[in-house]
């Protein structure tokens, strides 16, 4: 038996497939990944996010930590709230988490980071903080739940007083909001961060409430007609999306600028020390691969592992599936840089064609394919 | 829990085998099969006309989540492919045993292929399996 969310027995009322998830009991789908997915596309869809680690970072010190520690800038946070999406990094550059660091205030910043990687994340901050003025705490006192799709929002925000409901429908994207003491429908909370955040590439929250209201916030959102979605639909909907998955596209032996991350590095300003900084500047000069999306023009679905060959030399599939929103399979491929065009793709043995695209398939609803692309065969 | 109509035969690898009136054999993939599958999206439908021996892998389904291959129950030859689910693999997902048959096969071994499971021992397969 693995580990289990509050919101465990709350998958199980609802008929979910349970897998396991890095250790946890996590719910796959409820019946149908594929109409969970449309549901986020088309309506609003929930997710239980709890199994991912919530970390506060408070003190004087906690900005010039986080400075340090990791690879984008929380320099860059100016308004109280406002999040950063960043890998953390190994001294020679190697990815050991990608997450996203909120600025709640001077002295406080909220960092979600990954299920599988929360307990090398949380001993590697420790470690590397020693000498700075900054206390880490791990939340687990805390459940997440990510309500998104082009509904979501309004929905979601539906269920506080009409003071608090203006405050989240202005929350501006990629900015967080601490409520503090709260009603959500009849149910009081004591604390509650709203993120508009999510890993969809649909608009949404990112909801993280004390364990113990969990389950009855997560019913109230469910009678609100928000569709319980599992980490099926999670996967497909944020592979259409372009968003890495640690595991798949990231890992520890391999850097962000080979990973379609570069941009998430802040090598500006140019005096500001990071982790993985010496490393990465020479491996902007040798840089041999680089992250880019899939589209099969054949029958079939890519997966993970298998084989692409490029006219530049061959390379990898880090992430495949069939595209709900597309009707057609896409992938994320690590291939030699430069690679572009039409590739074949080792296919339990038959070579298929597939073609090279920018790695970002869907956005809100929209698929960002042309249609004379996906007018090509099968 | 699963559906298991009696009057079919079942395999370890959870393939279906219907007899039909000519002689023929009809297969498919059980409830319990597509259920563990997840939404299917992509069969690759047999081909007519290809040999195949019991338990060799013929045709491959891809769900959501994976592929996974399919076995012939029994020897002998594919005469058909169905067409309808190239187009709609869901239909193996909506109706297994029927619009979502996969292939069928002309052989000798119709009532008798060794190794055939009756829908009592595939239920106690799956109970066995779930423990």
């Amino acid at each position: 038996m693995g580990l289990k969310t509050p919101l465990y027995d709350s998958h199980l009322k609802l008929g979910a497939k349970i897998v396991d998830f890095g250790g946890w009991d996590m719910p796959l789908h409820y019946g149908s990944q594929i109409e969970e997915h449309h549901a986020v596309r088309r309506g609003a869809g929930m997710f239980d996010v709890s199994h991912m680690g919530i970390v506060d970072l408070h003190g004087a010190g906690a900005a010039q930590f986080l400075r340090f520690v990791l690879a984008n800038d929380v320099g860059k946070l100016r308004t109280p709230g406002k999040g950063l999406y960043s890998c953390l990094l190994r001294d020679d550059g190697g990815v050991l988490d990608d997450l996203i660091v909120y600025r709640m205030d001077e002295e406080w910043f909220r960092m979600i980071v990954n299920a599988g990687t929360r307990a090398k994340d949380l001993a590697w901050l420790r470690q590397k903080s020693a000498s700075y003025a900054v206390r880490i705490s791990e939340r687990d006192d805390l459940a997440m739940i990510a309500v998104q799709g082009p509904q979501a929002r309004e929905l979601a925000a539906s269920l506080f007083p009409a003071d608090v409901r203006s405050r989240l429908l202005e929350l501006a994207p990629f900015v967080a909001v601490e409520l503090g003491n709260v009603f959500a429908g009849q149910l009081e909370l004591q604390s509650c961060f709203v993120a508009r955040t999510g890993y969809t590439g649909e608009d949404g929250f990112e909801i993280a409430i004390g364990a113990g209201a969990a389950p009855r916030l997560w019913e109230q959102l469910h009678a609100l007609g928000i569709v319980a979605a599992g980490l099926g639909a999670r996967d497909t909907l944020r592979l259409e999306a372009g968003y890495s998955l640690y595991g798949h596209e990231l890992d520890e032996n391999h850097d962000p600028l080979s990973s379609g991350l570069a941009w998430t590095v802040a090598f500006e300003p140019a005096e500001r020390d990071f982790i993985g900084r010496k490393a990465l500047g020479k491996a902007l000069m040798i840089q041999k691969d680089e992250m880019t999306g899939l589209l099969l023009l054949d029958r079939g679905v890519l997966r993970a592992q298998q084989r692409v060959l490029t006219s530049a030399g061959s390379g990898e599939i880090t992430s495949g599936t069939f595209a709900p929103t597309i009707g057609r399979s896409i992938a994320m491929a690590r291939v030699p840089r430069g690679a572009s065009g039409r590739v074949q793709v080792d296919v339990r043995g038959k070579l298929l064609a597939a073609l090279i695209i920018k790695p970002l398939f869907v956005h809100h609803g929209q698929v960002l394919i042309s249609t004379e692309l996906l007018g090509e065969n099968p | 829990m699963s559906d298991i109509p009696n009057d079919l035969r079942y395999t370890r690898t959870h393939e279906w085998l219907r007899s039909l009136p000519n002689g023929q054999v009809e297969v498919g993939i059980t409830h319990h099969a597509q259920g563990a599958l997840g939404d299917l999206v992509f069969v690759d439908v047999p081909q007519a006309g290809r040999k195949v021996s019991a338990g060799e892998a013929c045709a491959v389904v891809e769900s959501v989540k994976a592929a996974s291959d399919i076995y012939s129950p029994v020897d002998g030859i594919i005469v058909a492919g169905n067409q309808a689910i190239a187009g709609a693999p869901e239909l193996v997902n909506t109706d297994p045993y029927k619009a979502g048959w996969l292939m069928r096969i002309e052989t000798k071994a119709n009532g008798a292929a060794a190794g055939l499971l009756s829908a009592d021992e595939y239920a106690k397969m799956l109970a066995d399996e779930s423990h």
